[in-house]
């Protein structure tokens, strides 16, 4: 099969395989954020809820599409798709095994973190295009947040590619097994890089405590508030595909990806399972904590995050090299 | 007004090309109603406020001087529809005071009882819609506001049982009450206060224990003591700003002297120190309902007979002002009575009326996010601020 080909067909079937799984990660939050709060959640369209992420699709898709008169009509009708784009494309670098992937790219991590920062692009468009201000303060507050905790985000993602020494996102996943099959273990460091991720991830996908461009209470709906029909599905699924992209990438830098006991087919479901509970783990946060303001958030990042990353990235060079140096 | 701080904070006003002008409301996610604040932002501060309101003016006072003394009490439930059984008992308590009516024991010990309740009720709401602000519909406010509605069904469905309603009761008449408690509704209303007590520590301690919510409320939104007094707020707010003020407590009603609570006081002023009072008050709630059922005495429930016509209450010539403590602060009505069976002139004095006129003066120099913190703890409810 010519190598065109065999990408477009692996892509396509990747691509159809994040949009069904962002449906369903949406009941699987609602659900699980009805039971913190003692209730059932989506229970009426199917058995126990389970074709309301159809309906909810087919409502949107009904819905009528407004573009507000006095809108930067090409800004607005471009940006749900510069803002998906590399949303999506964050999963042409992920192994979902051995060999199983798009491209498994030498620098696939660099990719991945260079294509996911470039989301801002549609955000700010978004913001800008509405002509609203609502919209346009919380686009001011997107470039403010996610530049502040990109780099922080970089550092802390980088901490397993010290360990493992390698770019290539299946050669991070295959260093681990040395570690009892995932990095989490490496003592101290594996912990520590963990929590920065973590903390960098929810605010890179603007998620409570960090969701200040959401921030409904505040500014309605944020940059998305004029937007309705498919442009806001777009941007919906755009937001969830990065946030199970993070939920893999965290999956596999410190999970160990595909590793886990049973026969080795078995990888890919250890991978979105474990994929599925870094995903569960930023969704508890969020159902849990209140949101925080913008100065402060700009405050956690520079005077705490990026320090701290920083130091603890370097310190994890510093013990490589090291023990590599005593050995 | 001698405050500096509050002057300088009035005449910032408007213009500056530098600036963005930008309406909160009146429809608005975070607006407890129909409140419109035009902000004057610089970036993400707030350089000024303009409040709005009139949004929800229905005309009470025109329509407490066309109904009746029987008619009134239930439409005054619509004033502070959040707590309304504390609006009615001001209105009920000024025609009594005007007519000089003898209200028995029992009619007293049930009105205090069910205006703490009330008060729980209220407070539930109020926790629950500010975490709204500060968390977010979708995270960790949600939570935190389910669990609070949870709370306040529990006492609504006492109400349910006592009165028949869930929101506006009409429960008091001039006189005393129109309804005792049914059987079975003291064991009831036991079971659902312990349970409440219980669930409150549960929120101090998620909430309280979360460095998130005290970086959004310490130091955010501080009333000085001296601004307290000077706008005239009351309540929780002028409790949270260290006046240890109380209408309860100042001017006894309803039996108040007989039960043994204390008034929550704190000194920091800002929201968390609003918060810390109105999650003591919660308990102080608790306990005054539980020594109302203890001591409930036995007797009639009203010196008047239960309600045959919408006139038979008639109101001698003269005039007085009733205050009763209500969950947003001291509730106020007077009457002006003609000897006929309406009165001739009624005016209200609203708590969040008084409490929300602090606004302008705390909220320049605020981020945006903090602006729905501190209206969230002011607690305004716009049928009493519009009425």
């Amino acid at each position: 099969m010519p190598a065109p080909l065999y990408y477009f067909i692996v892509g396509f079937i990747v691509l159809n395989a994040v949009i069904g799984m962002v449906t369903y990660v949406t009941l699987l939050e609602r659900k699980f954020a009805a039971r913190m709060q003692s209730r059932i959640g989506p229970y009426r369209v199917g058995p126990h809820g389970l074709l309301q992420p159809i309906a909810d699709a087919v409502k949107l898709m009904m819905k009528e599409d407004v573009v507000p008169t006095l809108a930067d009509r090409h800004v607005y009708n471009l940006a749900p798709i510069v803002f998906l784009i590399p949303c999506m494309l964050i999963f042409a670098t992920v192994p979902f095994a051995p060999g199983l992937g798009v491209a498994d790219l030498n620098i696939g991590i660099l990719f991945f973190l260079a294509v996911s920062a470039m989301e801002i692009v549609g955000l700010f468009m978004a913001g800008w295009g509405s002509n609203n201000k609502y919209a346009l303060l919380s686009a001011m507050r997107a470039v403010n947040q996610i530049i502040s905790y990109d780099l922080p985000f970089i550092f802390a993602a980088l901490v397993p590619v010290v360990l493992a020494g390698s770019l290539r996102l299946s050669d991070i996943a295959q260093a681990q097994v040395g570690f009892f099959g995932a990095f989490i273990f490496y003592p101290v460091i594996g912990q520590l890089a963990f929590i920065a991720y973590i903390v960098t991830t929810l605010a890179a996908e603007n998620r409570v405590p960090f969701d200040i461009l959401e921030a409904e209470s505040e500014l309605v709906a944020g940059f998305r508030v004029e937007y309705s029909g498919m442009k806001f599905a777009l941007i919906q699924l755009g937001e969830y595909a990065h946030a199970i992209g993070t939920s893999f990438l965290g999956a596999l830098l410190f999970f160990g990806a595909w590793s886990g006991p049973g026969p080795a087919w078995l990888g890919p479901l250890w991978f979105l399972l474990k994929a599925m509970a870094v995903f569960l783990l930023i969704t508890w946060v969020r159902w849990s904590f209140v949101r925080i303001r913008v100065d402060q958030i700009l405050a956690i990042s520079w005077k705490l995050m990026l320090p701290a990353s920083l130091l603890l990235l370097m310190a994890t060079a510093t013990w490589v090299a090291w023990s590599a140096g005593g050995a | 007004m001698s405050d500096p701080e509050a002057r300088k904070v009035v005449e910032l006003g408007y213009g500056g090309s530098e600036r963005l002008t930008m309406n909160m409301g009146p429809q608005h996610p975070s607006a407890h109603g129909v409140f419109r604040a035009i902000l004057i932002l610089e970036g993400e501060t707030v350089a000024g406020v303009d409040a709005v309101i009139g949004y929800l003016h229905r005309c009470h006072e025109k329509l407490g001087e066309s109904l009746t003394y029987t008619q009134y009490p239930s439409i005054a439930s619509k004033t502070d529809y959040v707590a309304a059984m504390t609006s009615e008992l001001a209105y009920v308590r000024a025609a009594e005071l005007v007519g000089k009516v003898e209200v028995p024991k029992r009619a007293q010990y049930l009105r205090v009882m069910v205006a703490e309740l009330q008060r729980v009720a209220s407070h539930c709401l109020w926790l629950g819609t500010w975490c709204l602000d500060m968390g977010g519909a979708l995270g960790g406010g949600a939570t935190v506001f389910l669990y609070c509605i949870r709370e306040r069904e529990s006492v609504l469905d006492l109400f349910e049982a006592l009165v028949g309603a869930r929101l506006l009761y009409g429960f008091h008449q001039v006189g005393g009450t129109r309804y005792d408690i049914p059987a079975g509704w003291a064991e009831k209303c036991r079971q659902t206060v312990a349970a409440i007590d219980k669930r409150i520590d549960e929120y101090e301690d998620m909430l309280e224990g979360n460095a998130f919510f005290l970086a959004r409320t310490q130091g955010v939104g501080v009333i000085s003591r001296e601004l307290a007094q000077e706008v005239g707020i009351s309540g929780p707010l002028i409790r949270g700003s260290g006046v240890a003020y109380d209408v309860r407590r100042a001017e006894p009603y309803s039996s108040y002297e007989d039960f043994d609570f204390k008034v929550p006081v704190e000194t920091a002023g800002d929201c968390y120190a609003r918060y810390r009072v109105r999650m003591q008050e919660f308990r102080e709630s608790i306990k005054i309902v539980r020594q109302a059922l203890d001591g409930l005495p036995e007797g009639p429930i009203s010196s008047r007979p239960g309600v045959k016509s919408v006139g038979q209450v008639r109101v001698a010539k003269g005039e007085g002002y009733a205050r009763v403590e209500g969950a947003r602060g001291e509730v106020g009505c007077y009457l002006v009575a003609d000897g006929g069976a309406k009165p001739y002139r009624m005016k209200w004095r609203g708590a969040s009326f008084s409490n929300l006129s602090v606004l302008p003066h705390i909220i320049p120099g605020h981020k945006v996010a903090d602006v729905v913190a501190i209206m969230g703890s002011v607690d305004p409810v716009f049928g009493e601020v519009d009425r």
